[in-house]
């Protein structure tokens, strides 16, 4: 009893559990690599298959140019955006979700003998990791797949490396709120209202300057979290192409993320102390 | 068992390990208190039972004390921290099995202590040899590499121990730690229970509504009902200071009439007349010549008699005047 009684005070294990946390997560992880590699490369590859490689083989090369670039530079950033976006419910809602729900299996991560907040916390930081992963694995894959070459120049890579870090927070961030807020049950309801619209809507298949001819839309769309990454990461990786000033879109990657953080931070908490 | 409970109430150093002071617990939108004005201390080494019905406040009051819920009044005092003001530094001090099976399931057995060993702040290699040892000693190093789902409930719970103990905490919770467990891992259980007394002086609250286990396995005991500790000494005391002491119960050929349970409750010396089917139990103080009263007044219609000694079954009773498991 006294030798780890007389251990240093909690806030000097921080540092310990947290990394413990993420040791925790990068073993289950390691439990079946499979699953992460299937879940982030399948859908981009069968999209940059299909319409980037296919399409101009039965001779519909055109589709989906903007601005003179062909569609396998357009949607490149966008492919990357969502990857990284998608990895924050696949890590964090979904197992979350679950362990809070029918196992209560998040107990002894909870029990840790650090600041709840700090639980969500590397739940978080390791989703952030694995989306900087999926990233790194997706980038060659849209860049190499296509029939018509890709045409890609980091106009600035401050605004890459930030992009893709403040997006992989949010998107954890999000997976958070929505692990602790949605009940297992629902979980999958909620999965599929929310992927396809924000996808479809996130500026991953063109760039936001070009809805100004539906402008509804082009102001709608301004909710959806994922255009702001898309946008981020076109300005940084494809200059070439219409792209939001991405000092509006970082700085609005950077406050969703605060808000986002700060409400998922509260909502876990709210679950763990009743 | 008297010569620790001696020790108990004379620590070296005035050292207690749990102690709740006035604790009240409200849930929001809730019109009653779940847990209503509890105190009490656990001492070092002392197994402490809670025993109560269902919604008697029991993991209502654990959940306070392993700092998952706000008190709305009141302190617990965990080795003198208290729980509600340093949460972090209070869970060092704990350790708990919940009523749930919450084993992390991504992970193997032996993962689970590892990693436990880790959140605590143990360095990997500490933790490697740790819950080595605490496989070895909870039997389990057979089943190292195996997925918690595949346990059966006996080692579940086992590993679920050996997992709140994984960082020697002052002071252990279990809450209703036998109640899905058939007899034998039952029994297996009780036995490590009281083997942590001996070996880690750790001090036991725990939850149950079994009279038997508190009777067996508690040095001293608390009967708890609607958030409230009715009675609290040893099992031994609570039944010698009942009034009512004696249980007779009658099995009848059927459900009897309230007519003679009227005439059963008139018998002189009769405390309580519980009926439920066709079988009365009947307490009483002064059981000379009650018996033959009781079968002159049942007549015919009786089937089987039996007597009992006190039991905490029948202080449950004369306290509240319901049986534990209604
Ligand atoms: N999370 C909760 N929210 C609201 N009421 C609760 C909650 N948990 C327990 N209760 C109520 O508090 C009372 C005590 O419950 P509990 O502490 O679980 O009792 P026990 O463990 O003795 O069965 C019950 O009336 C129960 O319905
Ligand atoms: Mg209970």
């Amino acid at each position: 009893m006294t030798e780890l009684s007389n251990r240093s005070e909690p806030w000097r294990l921080t540092p310990a559990a947290f990394a413990a946390l993420i040791a925790r997560d990068l073993r289950v992880l390691l439990h079946m690599p499979a699953s992460f590699l299937l879940r982030t490369v399948l859908n981009p590859l069968m999209f940059v298959f299909v319409f980037t490689y296919l399409y101009p083989h039965i001779g519909a090369g055109r589709f989906g140019e903007v601005a003179g670039q062909n569609l396998g530079t357009v949607v490149l950033p966008g492919l990357v955006a969502s990857a990284i976006f998608f990895q924050g419910l696949n890590a964090v809602a979904l197992p979350l979700s679950m362990e809070f729900g029918a196992t209560r299996e998040i107990e002894d991560r909870v029990m840790a003998p650090v600041a709840y907040g700090l639980t969500a916390l590397a739940k978080v930081c390791f989703s952030a990791l694995q989306s900087l992963l999926a990233a790194a694995i997706v980038f060659p894959l849209v860049y190499l797949v296509p029939a018509v070459p890709v045409r890609i120049q980091v106009s600035s890579w401050p605004t890459l490396v930030l992009a893709a870090v403040l997006a992989s927070l949010l998107a954890g961030f999000l997976g958070l709120l929505l692990g602790t807020v949605v009940e297992v049950r629902k979980i999958a309801l909620v999965f599929a209202v929310t992927i396809v619209p924000i996808t479809f809507l996130g500026c991953v298949y063109y760039p936001w300057a070009s809805l100004h001819s539906v402008r509804w839309l082009q102001i709608l769309v301004l909710a959806n979290p994922l255009v702001y990454v898309s946008e981020a990461l076109r300005a940084a990786l494809t200059p070439a192409l219409p792209h939001m000033n991405p000092i509006a879109s970082l700085s609005a990657l950077t406050a969703l993320t605060l808000v986002l953080g700060w409400a998922a931070t509260k909502t876990f908490t709210h679950r763990v102390l009743t | 068992m008297s010569r620790v409970i001696g020790l108990y109430h004379s620590g070296p150093s005035g050292y207690v390990p749990l102690s709740i002071d006035g604790l009240v617990k409200r849930y929001p939108g809730s019109s009653r208190n779940a847990v209503d004005g509890l105190s009490l201390e656990v001492s070092v080494g002392e197994i402490f039972g809670l025993l109560g019905p269902n919604g008697a406040g029991k993991t209502t009051t654990i959940s306070v004390a392993v700092t998952r819920t706000r008190p709305t009044a009141g302190t617990v005092r965990l080795a003198g921290t208290d729980v509600a003001a340093q949460a972090a530094r209070a869970r060092r001090r704990l350790g708990v099995v919940t009523q749930a099976n919450t084993l992390d399931r991504s992970l193997s057995v032996w993962e689970n202590l590892y990693f436990h060993c880790r959140y605590f702040g143990l360095s990997r290699r500490e933790a490697r040899r740790h819950s080595d040892e605490l496989l070895e000693r909870f039997g389990l190093a057979e089943r190292r590499d195996e997925r918690v789902d595949r346990l059966s409930g006996g080692l579940a719970q086992r590993a679920q121990l050996a997992r709140a103990l994984a960082h020697k905490p002052s002071v252990l919770f279990l809450d209703e730690p036998t109640a899905s467990l058939d007899p034998q891992s039952r029994l297996a259980l009780w036995d490590h229970v009281r083997g942590l007394r001996e070996r880690d002086g750790v001090a036991v609250l725990l939850t149950t509504h079994s009279m038997e286990e508190a009777d067996r396995l508690c040095d001293r005991v608390a009967i708890m009902d609607h958030g409230r500790v009715l009675a609290c000494d040893t099992p031994g005391a609570l039944k010698r200071n009942l009034t009512a002491t004696t249980t007779v119960r009658l099995r009848l050929q059927a459900p009897p009439p309230p007519a003679l349970l009227d005439q059963v409750r008139a018998l002189r010396g009769v405390e309580r007349v519980v009926n439920d089917g066709n079988r009365i139990e009947v307490v009483t103080a002064a059981r000379d010549g009650l018996v033959p009263h009781l079968v002159s007044a049942v007549g015919a219609g009786l089937l089987d008699l039996s007597v009992s000694e006190p039991t905490l079954e029948s202080v449950f009773i004369s306290l509240t005047g319901r049986k534990l498991r209604d």
